[in-house]
């Protein structure tokens, strides 16, 4: 049996603490009290001799930060956060919504706006939830341009950023049309357009949106389908890249954050 | 960068990162402190603006106000600064494209070891000028109004007229007002002046039939109006014909 982490004791009185045991009670049996008290430390090693998780965990979480990492260095986990808030009230919103444009999908918003318990403070969540995390994207995007810290070794992630950066704003864009009312509409249909002026690929790309040269039934279940499935599945993917090259490049220090080389170092180098 | 310089940088970020301290828990608090205010700021947007559903999306009505949310006003913006028709493509796309294109490449072409932004000064410069561009914008989109109402007295053949023309002329200035024509459009003192070209005298420039084909198959942006009902679309066409 493998020993148990000693806990800090707590500041009680002596007579209120369990007394130890004396020499011989149980006599050196396993109770089913220590079992239990095991229970969470056996279960790791039973799930980390199978996966060998246990060393990617310790990568990953007692990883050195260097020194004077502030509180710019949050933006990033922050973002990540809003997007999990995103994900969470979009699976909750996702349950009454119905991609219907005859009628349904406005109904079903509405539905959720003025009957559902707490649905519109659910759909305020996402609705200010995107500008939040737009807001962090540009945030943190700028904190790695005034720092720097998209050159070498990590440029690969600066790019991985710049997508993240652009299915955010199809997040938005995308996600703006399935409300269905008015001003959806109509601005959805203005900013197809642009689109459709582009050169070359500009006609393909609005015709696609639009599932046809018109604005029709099959454009909301289109937009619905990207909103809900092709773009949460690419970010998921590349937040995963994006935080794995982060562990292994490690986070950036400062840019003004001086290295003094140990004199002992270079003397012995000399 | 060099070689050199990479090994460089590699050596000193090496020495600053062992002697860092572990992420677990000390970066880890401050990113939970963080998590704690984003769901603050969420949830007190949530409680104090809610979120507002319009009315019913209708091809055939027009009283809409075509905008985007609020952080695509500076890409809308962008074409009331570019206004030349022959250059709506450069507004809509061209420059947009060109701004992701450099970002994308920005590890690429900007290849010198140094971090610090004071001393890389086009940089910093570039990036304050950028942002500093995307706020403009943005404020400017956010004070563009969408005016629902257009006062504009009849022209003087109108008036003299009378009689059925000048009932047509002011069904169509109230179906022009409601149909968000004015978001884009100056006529008169009223409306933006842009993204779309002005209407003041729109008729001494192209004839009747032309404003109508136009109504139907627009210049992208604009949105076509062949869903709006029939007498609708004629009293715009007989109010913009009469502009001259």
């Amino acid at each position: 049996m493998a020993r148990r982490p000693k806990l800090p004791t707590p500041p009680v009185p002596s007579s209120l603490r369990p007394a130890p045991p004396r020499p011989g009670e149980g006599n050196g049996k396993v109770r089913p009290v220590d079992h239990a008290a095991e229970a969470g430390t056996a279960v790791v090693d039973w799930v980390d001799e199978r996966t060998s998780l246990s060393g990617a965990g310790r990568w990953l979480m007692f990883r050195k930060v260097p020194k004077g990492t502030n509180w710019f260095y949050t933006l990033g986990s922050a973002t990540l956060f809003a997007f999990l808030s995103q994900a969470v009230t979009g699976v909750f919103l996702a349950m009454y919504y119905k991609p219907d444009p005859s009628g349904g999908a406005y109904e079903s918003i509405r539905h959720v706006t003025n009957e559902v318990f707490l649905g519109q403070f659910v759909r305020g969540m996402h609705k200010w939830g995107s500008s939040v995390m737009v807001i962090l994207v540009f945030l943190h995007m700028g904190r790695t341009f005034f720092f720097g810290a998209y050159k070498y070794p990590r440029e690969l992630n600066w790019v991985i950023g710049v997508v993240l950066l652009i299915l955010t704003m199809v997040m938005s864009f995308t996600g703006y049309l399935l409300p269905f009312d008015q001003r959806a509409y109509w601005a959805t249909i203005v900013g197809v357009n642009i689109n459709g002026t582009g050169p070359l690929i500009g006609p393909y790309l609005s015709d696609f949106l639009r599932a046809g040269p018109e604005f029709g039934a099959t454009t909301l279940s289109r937009f619905y389908a990207i909103h809900m499935l092709l773009v949460p599945g690419a970010i998921v993917a590349l937040i995963g890249a994006h935080l794995y090259l982060v562990t292994k490049l490690g986070t950036t220090a400062p840019p003004w954050q001086k290295v003094q080389v140990d004199e002992e170092l270079r003397k012995a180098q000399a | 960068m060099n070689k050199r310089e990479k090994e460089q940088y590699l050596r000193e970020y090496a020495i600053s990162k062992s002697r860092g301290k572990p992420f677990f828990p000390y970066a880890v608090t401050k990113d939970a402190v963080m998590a704690c205010v984003v769901m603050a700021v969420i949830i007190s947007a949530s409680l104090l603006f809610g979120a507002e559903l319009g009315s019913k999306a209708n091809p055939t009505t027009t009283t809409y106000v075509p905008r985007p949310e609020w952080y695509f006003f500076f890409l809308f913006e962008l074409l009331r600064v570019i206004k030349p028709p022959s250059l709506v493509g450069l507004a809509t796309i061209g420059v947009p494209t060109l701004g992701m294109i450099l970002l994308f490449l920005l590890p690429f072409y900007d290849r010198s070891p140094e971090r610090r932004p004071e001393r890389r000064p086009i940089a910093t410069l570039t990036g304050i000028f950028v942002i500093g561009a995307m706020a403009y914008l943005t404020y400017q989109g956010a004070n563009a109004g969408t005016p629902t109402a257009l006062s504009l007295a009849p022209p003087a053949p109108v008036k003299a007229a009378g009689g059925e023309t000048l009932a047509n002329f002011e069904a169509g200035r109230l179906a022009v007002a409601q149909s968000g024509c004015l978001s884009c459009h100056k006529i008169g003192d009223n409306g933006n002046n842009g993204p779309g070209p002005e209407l003041t005298h729109i008729a001494s420039r192209i004839p009747r039939q032309a404003i109508a084909r136009t109504l139907v198959n627009p210049t992208a942006p604009m949105p076509s109006f062949r869903r709006l009902p029939p007498k609708k679309f004629n009293n715009i066409v007989e109010f913009l014909s009469a502009l001259k």
